[in-house]
């Protein structure tokens, strides 16, 4: 097949698979910003689909879209990298595609029941079949049981693989990874009355997901992304894996204890929560260090400008968005006053942007240029001013959309917390200053900057390299 | 060229092995710790027995931890009937389902912990929203069936949806609400002013 076309005759077996997960995944994304972008103008126009698609609604679907699709890019990630780590071809191909279609049609039914069913009477019958209410996780039990019944039929996929053929640094820790994944939703899958021991094991599943588990799964993807584009030293590459490893984890783990400030728990976690979180920046610096590092040496010379440009996104927005917002109000003398305000909203749009938006969309990239026929995607590429503008778009979007939360998050705690004494009267003036409005008006125009940048992407995404007959430009290797 | 020791991939694989070990060893002891400490009706007392909805609660400043406590005060039985345990725990349990059900955490946040369109939820049996303590359990009630028309958005826009809430449903609630109030939170949300109730100190 030619270069510069499409077709699935250029792909592996996992890549055919990854390029369904990342097509999902790219749909799952737009839902997201349609969603939030509802959401949002609800907050300035409160009748705005009052009773027809309640803020509740509209926002659960944001939260559980964004969740869905980088699952579903981690997922296509692994199946595009799995083949040519393990030096073999997919293990259970069959079940994998299978996997795929009950996922995708399970996700299709749960987004269909928030849309047109919503909510239900107070009985475990809505919990299992309508939604579990539970922030990030609010997919009903049925779907719950489903997601783990592919979850696991992807890890022998993976696993399964790699025990057939060769094992790698990367693949040791992704596989370890993989389980922990896997093993921590179980801790979101039961009802408790209790609500400070149903808090305590539902941040298991939040936490322990994006700030430890989802963190070591794509430095495995970096990794492989730098040996592959920038063509990195897999010693070095690995060793650094292992180190950030040591750091996410070391700090990570016990930097859970950062929610457990105010659960009902007992005041010990303010010092481990407090110390352990604060350190959590640190394997992020070194991430930052280590792309620019790599990039540096090979003087940025790679295979493919948009899928490097992304991967560094990656290492700034990770840093920015979950090491410095993070840390922000992660003292529990400062978070007394921020949390549950839009400071925390703040940090989670520039932390999941920044840590696996980025490096999701550097793996989209590095998929249509194989599907091209490792078409050439290096400097002077037609039609390169769509990506970049893609890439500062969502970018500036994004980090417009922070900045202004962070506004109306300071005049909130300010005016709620510090002053009004924490009332819900309190809480509607705060919400009714004209500086905490200005806020929300500003995230607004912030996240159709962002959507134009989404819409420009996806036509990126479609034609790069279409047409251009020149083949990709390997990589040299490091001068060490 | 030969790896200097510090820079090795095998010592980093180590280090990183045992120091995951390690804090996953110390979180386990931690947890077993905190769900001792955080049973309902416990002895540490920082999460109430549910039958606590039989009184009155009030907060108090805590001189020596600095920060405002939860006190239980003389009986003041939810729409005036005691409950046994069983009996408030059944209907705590009730009200929490609903508000599951319901997706409150769409909008509103309990412990701080959920979205950010609506007030905190943890402490709104003791808001002064509520006017005075002896028509507070009857207004959370209609307030809770029909959001709409009794809206409590203080001058802003934003009202609550209607979700369909029951009578029963909605009396449950009431009764999960006011168990949440009691939880010891360190303290959270900063500066909380109750509203002023019988036998206030």
């Amino acid at each position: 097949m030619s270069i510069g076309t499409l077709s699935f005759s250029h792909l592996t077996t996992g890549q055919q698979l990854a390029i369904k997960y990342y097509s999902v995944a790219v749909i799952l994304f737009a839902a997201q910003v349609l969603f939030g972008l509802l959401a949002g103008l609800q907050y300035l126009r409160p009748d705005f689909l009052y009773e027809v698609l309640d803020f509740s609604v509209n926002r659960m679907v944001h939260v559980n879209a964004m969740v869905v699709w980088m699952l579903y890019g981690f997922m296509g990630a692994i199946f595009w990298l799995v083949e040519e780590e393990a030096g073999v071809e997919l293990v259970g191909a069959k079940l994998a595609n299978l996997g795929f279609w009950v996922l995708t049609a399970a996700v299709t039914v749960v987004v269909l029941v928030y849309l047109f069913v919503q909510i239900g009477p107070g009985t475990m019958e809505s919990l299992w079949f309508i939604n579990e209410g539970r922030e990030y996780i609010e997919a009903p039990r049925w779907a719950d049981i489903g997601i783990v019944i592919c979850l696991l039929i992807f890890f022998y996929n993976i696993s399964a693989t790699f025990m057939k053929g060769k094992w790698s640094g990367i693949s040791g820790v992704l596989v370890l990874d993989l389980v922990a994944v896997a093993g921590l939703y179980l801790a979101g899958m039961f009802y408790i009355t209790n609500t400070s021991v149903e808090q305590y094991w539902w941040w298991w599943v939040i936490h322990m997901w994006v700030e430890a588990t989802w963190e070591v799964l794509v430095g495995c993807i970096m990794a492989w992304g730098l040996i592959k584009t920038l063509g990195a030293s897999r010693k070095i590459v690995t060793t650094w894996l292992y180190i950030e490893v040591a750091l996410m984890l070391g700090s990570g783990i016990l930097g859970l204890g950062h929610h457990y400030f105010w659960i009902g728990t007992p005041e010990y976690w303010f010092t481990v929560g407090g110390f352990f979180s604060a350190l959590e920046p640190v394997p992020l610096v070194a991430m930052v260090v280590h792309a620019v590092y790599d990039s540096g040496v090979h003087r940025f010379k790679n295979s493919n400008h948009p899928a490097l440009a992304w991967f560094i996104a990656h290492a700034f927005g990770n840093f920015f968005g979950a090491g410095v917002f993070g840390f922000m109000h992660t003292l529990p003398q400062i978070n007394l006053y921020t949390h549950g305000s839009q400071w925390s909203s703040s940090h989670g749009h520039l932390a999941f942007f920044g840590a696996y938006a980025t490096i999701n969309i550097a793996m989209f990239y590095m998929g249509i240029q194989k599907w091209r026929g490792d078409v050439y995607m290096s400097a002077n590429i037609a039609h390169s001013w769509r990506w970049k503008w893609a890439l500062s778009l969502l970018c500036l979007g994004m980090t417009g959309m922070t900045i202004a939360l962070l506004i109306s998050g300071y005049e909130q705690s300010f005016i709620e917390r510090a002053l009004g004494g924490a009332t819900w009267a309190a809480y509607f003036e705060a919400q009714q200053t004209a500086w905490y409005v200005q806020g929300m008006v500003w995230r607004q125009i912030w996240g159709y900057v962002f959507a134009s940048g989404l819409v420009l992407l996806i036509w990126d995404l479609l034609t790069i390299g279409k047409g251009d007959t020149r083949p990709m430009l390997l990589p040299e290797p490091a001068e060490h | 060229m030969e790896t200097v020791w510090w820079a090795s991939e095998d010592l980093w694989r180590k280090v990183a092995i045992w120091i995951t070990a390690f804090m996953t060893v110390v979180l386990i002891v931690l947890t077993y710790d905190s769900l001792h400490a955080i049973t309902a009706g416990g002895e540490s007392g920082r999460v109430k027995a549910y039958s606590v909805i039989n009184n009155r609660v009030y907060y108090k400043f805590d001189k020596e931890r600095n920060l405002p406590v939860p006190v239980i005060g003389d009986s003041a039985p939810l729409f005036g009937k005691t409950l046994t345990e069983d009996e408030a725990y059944a209907l705590v349990t009730k009200g929490k389902i609903t508000t599951h059900a319901k997706n409150c955490m769409g909008c509103h946040t309990f412990l701080g912990n959920g979205a950010y369109y609506a007030p905190d939820l943890t402490k709104s049996w003791l808001d002064p929203a509520w006017g005075s303590e002896g028509v507070r359990e009857e207004l959370m009630v209609t307030f809770l069936k029909d959001p709409e028309t009794n809206a409590r958005g203080f001058g802003s826009d934003r009202k609550m949806p209607n979700l369909n809430i029951t009578d029963e449903e909605a009396h449950a609630i009431v009764a999960y609400l006011k168990w949440l109030s009691t939880i010891d939170t360190n303290g959270f949300p900063r500066n909380f002013t109750p509203i002023s109730q019988e036998g206030d100190r």
